[in-house]
């Protein structure tokens, strides 16, 4: 059984309340933090611990929380990012929704350790009801003295505060959610100043992922050392992993970051294998921006290495025969799915996302959306795959904010690997549209333009 | 202060000056595109893409190149920093690119729009556009929009630059312009088509780099190329008072700000004096204006000022 220090007593009934929580080992990072350890010692366990952000970039969270400019007279701020708008990502919800109070404790002790005085949770605007569940914790956390002027009698004050979003997948940017938090519209803005240095209130702001937050929580418990043990080198601790697609057991899992893909998607432990006992054809492992994986490259590396679980491991090979761990939505494929199609069901989720700031993003998704539209409508022409091709190209990197990358990514990866795929829906539009979308006859059949 | 190499040329600049305008200070060839940037309004540029730029060495602590191409307009110099503008064949594909985004949606009927002449997408298409488009979809359209009795708002024209939202912001006190919806069918709007009652909402229409916002009572009276531009200036109690008046024979067709080489303003003028004043008694005038007449439809027209073909 493998180890959990997130999900541990997710099961256990009432745990979403204070004095269940409390029972089971909650808030002892906090009071250990605010007893025994100053800030910096804090950023230095978590530092120790090789910790990762879990939004999908990857990037070391105690490098990030060392940038935090510090000038005297100026509040900082945590903001935690609970706008989990990813498709094929649905930990955070499961983490809040579970075990709300992991939350609120892991804001508490990373905000003494950035030394904020405020700290906001920002929720994005479909979980609704999340919102209640945090606000009944964070009453519970205020009325037992975590929470407040002088928590637990250490002179320290902290203010936590719930915000919603309006329902917009760009407030998931760090600086677009600042933005909205604020009160404008949600568009990202220009880098640098980066939100470490001038954030929100033009103040000096961290923005880390829910799950990042609650990882600290068992980093200052047991220490960094023995988080760090965890996992395969610079991959340490365990993540979260939203199972999604055509296996038998979809979910969120936790896992230590040491085990294969193959043995992730077919132990019974985890995934269980494809459904229907059909084949494996492809994996997106880390949330629809990804490159998408064939499933020759799913289980080993282009060089022959088994694929593991890890944030190396996945990338192994570059976006050539390699994707990202991402945000840990993994999603599955068996023989039967159409890549074109849900290539087409992507690219137009990002052309309804943009924010339409910038050029390249703003017309750039809505012509990829047009071409997959009509290659998946029975309509396609061969120069449209190149055309695509193209198109991803000039996006990305010439864009304000990642979103730009992030929709032409999963386009490129897919003409990549499945290029076979998008010219039987040139050469065969009938037979592809009647294996998509059931029984078409000469009569029924009308190629998108 | 920081010196900068751009395409091989070395200026010295104020510190905190952003690679655009160190080009801007140096001139020619090498200043690269700008459809967003407005050196007048705070906060403008970033957006459009088309400044676009590689930057070879970051500083002389840092000689690092950055990794991606930057927006020149965003970017402050470093000392010793070395930028390749117009050199660089990658720059130059990533500005065709932009203009290609920026085309897809735009109509392509210079010849029936009034902005022709005087528009900054035509002067990008003519340098880094194709002959023909690869877009084959329907362009997005709008129904023209009348904003109070002296502008036109065309959202089909177009392209997102957000200059007209900042000049709002900054210029009329009660801010009654803006954005709505999101990607590619985002819209400039002024919430609910509320008219603008500022004394100086006609300056969108100039810092408007395409024909989305126009003059009413100038639409289709003219051409631009048919006017003779003029210094003029007035007492005004409202703004400095210090304009261009366009004049075909004895009558003044339009007034409009006094715009510097790449199109920026810098005294803001008045309602009163863009819309009203338009009698010959009205303006003192001062003599003919040099304007780059960089437009394509200006090409071979005219000889002063800066050679006119590229």
């Amino acid at each position: 059984m493998a180890r959990k220090l997130l999900l541990e007593h997710a099961q256990v009934p009432g745990i979403n309340t204070y004095e269940v929580y409390r029972k089971h080992g909650g808030y002892r990072s906090v009071e250990k933090a605010l007893k025994t350890m100053s800030p910096d010692d804090v950023v230095e366990e978590v530092k120790k611990s090789g910790l990762r952000g879990r939004g999908g970039a990857g990037f070391p969270t105690g490098m990030k929380w060392s940038f935090l400019a510090k000038p005297e007279g100026v509040p900082r701020y945590l903001v935690c990012n609970a706008d989990e708008s990813e498709p094929g990502t649905f930990k955070d919800r499961y983490l809040m929704e579970k075990i709300p109070h992991l939350l609120v404790e892991g804001m508490i002790t990373s905000s003494y350790a950035l030394g904020a005085n405020t700290s906001y949770i920002y929720i994005r605007g479909e979980y609704s009801w999340i919102l209640f569940i945090l606000e009944k914790a964070i009453a519970e956390a205020y009325a037992n003295g975590w929470l407040g002027k002088n928590i637990q009698g250490s002179g320290y004050d902290l203010d936590l505060y719930v915000n919603i979003g309006g329902g917009a997948y760009i407030c998931g940017e760090e600086t677009a959610l600042i933005e909205s938090l604020e009160g404008k519209r949600g568009n990202p803005r220009i880098k640098p100043p980066f939100p470490a240095v001038k954030g929100l209130w033009q103040c000096p702001t961290v923005v880390n992922n829910v799950e990042t937050i609650s990882a600290v929580v068992p980093i200052v418990n047991d220490g960094g050392e023995e988080y760090a043990k965890i996992g395969i080198g610079k991959s340490t601790g365990t993540k979260l992993i939203s199972a999604s697609g055509n296996i038998n057991k979809p979910g969120v899992y936790e896992i230590e970051m040491n085990i294969s893909v193959e043995e992730f998607i077919y132990s019974d432990e985890w995934c269980g294998g494809i459904k229907n006992g059909k084949k494996l054809k492809a994996c997106v492992p880390g949330g629809s921006s990804v490159p998408i994986l064939p499933h020759f490259l799913v289980c080993k590396t282009a060089n022959g290495d088994t694929r593991m679980m890890t944030y190396e491991s996945l990338a192994d090979g570059g976006f050539a025969t390699g994707s990202m761990l991402g945000s840990g939505g993994f999603i599955v494929y068996d023989e039967d799915q159409c890549i074109v199609r849900n290539t087409w069901n992507f690219s137009r989720f990002y052309a309804h996302e943009s924010c339409g700031q910038c050029s390249p993003c703003r017309e750039g998704t809505g012509w990829m959306e047009k071409v997959l539209h009509r290659l998946e409508h029975g309509g396609g022409k061969m120069s449209d795959i190149d055309l695509l091709v193209d198109v991803a190209k000039k996006i990305e990197g010439n864009t304000i904010c990642p979103l730009g990358d992030a929709a032409a990514w999963p386009v490129s990866a897919a003409i990549r690997h499945f290029r076979e795929e998008f010219e039987w829906h040139v050469n065969e539009p009938r037979a592809a549209m009647e294996r998509n979308y059931g029984l078409v006859t000469e009569k029924t059949f009308a190629p998108a333009s | 202060m920081p010196k900068v190499t751009i395409d091989g040329q070395t200026i010295e600049v104020a510190e905190g000056t952003t690679i655009l305008n160190a080009a801007r200070q140096i001139g020619g060839e090498l200043v690269p595109p700008a459809m967003c940037y407005y050196s007048t309004l705070k906060g403008s540029g970033g957006k459009c893409r088309t400044c676009l730029v590689r930057v070879t060495k970051g500083s002389e602590k840092d000689p690092r190149p950055m990794p991606k191409l930057v927006a020149s307009c965003q970017t402050p110099v470093m000392d010793g920093m070395e930028v390749a503008s117009k050199s660089d064949p990658s720059v130059v594909e990533a500005r065709a690119s932009v203009t290609e985004f920026l085309l897809i949606n735009h109509p392509l009927d210079c010849p029936i729009c009034d902005q022709a002449g005087e528009c900054h997408l035509q002067d990008l298409a003519f340098e880094h556009g194709k002959a023909k488009t690869r877009y084959e979809f329907e362009r997005r359209t709008f129904e023209k929009i009348d904003i109070g009795p002296y502008i036109k708002l065309h959202m089909t024209r177009c392209i997102m630059c957000f200059r007209c939202v900042f000049t709002a912001q900054q210029l009329c006190p009660e801010r009654v312009h803006g954005i709505i919806h999101r990607g590619d069918h985002a819209e400039i709007s002024t919430f609910i088509e509320k008219s603008i009652d500022s004394e100086f909402s006609g300056n969108v229409i100039d810092v408007c780099p395409v024909g989305a916002l126009t003059d009413r009572t100038f639409r289709f009276k003219s051409r631009v190329w048919f006017l003779n531009p003029m210094d003029a200036h007035r007492e005004c109690p409202t703004c400095s008072g210090k304009a261009v008046v366009w004049m075909y024979g004895g009558e003044i067709y339009r007034v409009t700000a006094r715009k510097d080489k790449y199109g920026d303003v810098h005294d803001f003028i008045c309602n009163t004096c863009r819309f009203e004043k338009k009698g010959k008694g009205d303006w003192t005038v001062e003599g003919p204006r040099d304007i780059d007449r960089h437009s394509v439809i200006s090409q071979n027209h005219y000889e002063h000022g800066e050679k006119t073909v590229r």
